[in-house]
């Protein structure tokens, strides 16, 4: 299974993405991909993740290569932004390729979980000028218990 | 002299994003670590990091027992609130 795990500190086009990645896996029979963008319409001006390079890309690693172990996958994508984002743009992509779909829904189902209460990122936000950090949610934590 | 890293809200707190520790022995345990970050930084930062929650990462391996480390010339310690949610 080849695994490509990124941290992008500039902006990244998840579409294109996902194109080169179905084409580098055309024998997979599905890809599922999921794209988390920062939401639009809040009052939040801006996102900023900041990560520590020590752990964080060695993290998304390890979890790449525990997610390969539980399903039976062509190939796997993470691609994980870092620095100041702007309301709309992707945070993150997954990407699951697969013989058969569920193995890639789990897989991608599976990986997300798991980078957004374990991965080594903190987040704060700007509303009205001020930067807030945002604390861990215990739906990250309850979702993180569906994997045993 | 030991690299002190802080990560998140703990960055806010120290008002900084490393601070150079130095020991005259060359080494420092916990309680040194404690009382370095409440004399040279601020009293806040020292008890937030002995949080439960906040965890150390020793040269980019996190430790069971925080309590437990000891720091030599070179090495880089950072302290690592809880990761946020999204």
């Amino acid at each position: 299974m080849q695994a490509d795990v990124r941290l992008a500190e500039q902006a990244f086009a998840p579409e294109a993405e996902v194109a080169r990645f179905r084409t580098a896996h055309g024998d997979a029979g599905g890809v599922v991909s999921f794209v988390g963008q920062v939401r639009a319409g809040d009052d939040v001006e801006a996102l900023e993740l900041t990560h520590y390079a020590p752990l964080t890309l060695p993290g998304m690693q390890a979890l790449a290569a525990s997610t390969a172990t539980r399903w039976a996958l062509a190939g796997l994508l993470m691609v994980h932004r870092v620095g100041v984002l702007a309301p709309g743009e992707p945070i993150v992509l997954v990407a699951a390729a697969a013989r058969h779909r569920r193995d890639a829904f789990a897989a991608a189902d599976y990986a997300m979980d798991h980078l957004k209460s374990e991965a080594w990122f903190w987040k704060r936000e700007c509303r009205a000028g001020q930067w807030y950090w945002i604390e861990p949610r215990a739906q990250d934590i309850a979702d993180l218990a569906r994997w045993g | 002299m030991a690299r002190l890293v802080f990560l998140g809200k703990l960055a806010d707190l120290a008002g900084r994003a490393n601070y150079d520790a130095w020991s005259s022995s060359g080494e420092l345990d916990w309680a040194d670590v404690l009382a370095i970050l409440e004399d040279h930084l601020n009293s806040a930062l020292a008890d937030a990091v002995t949080e439960s929650r906040v965890r150390v990462a020793l040269n980019g391996a996190v430790l069971a027992d925080k309590a437990a480390l000891v720091l030599q010339n070179g090495d880089e310690l950072a302290f690592l609130p809880p990761v946020s949610g999204g």
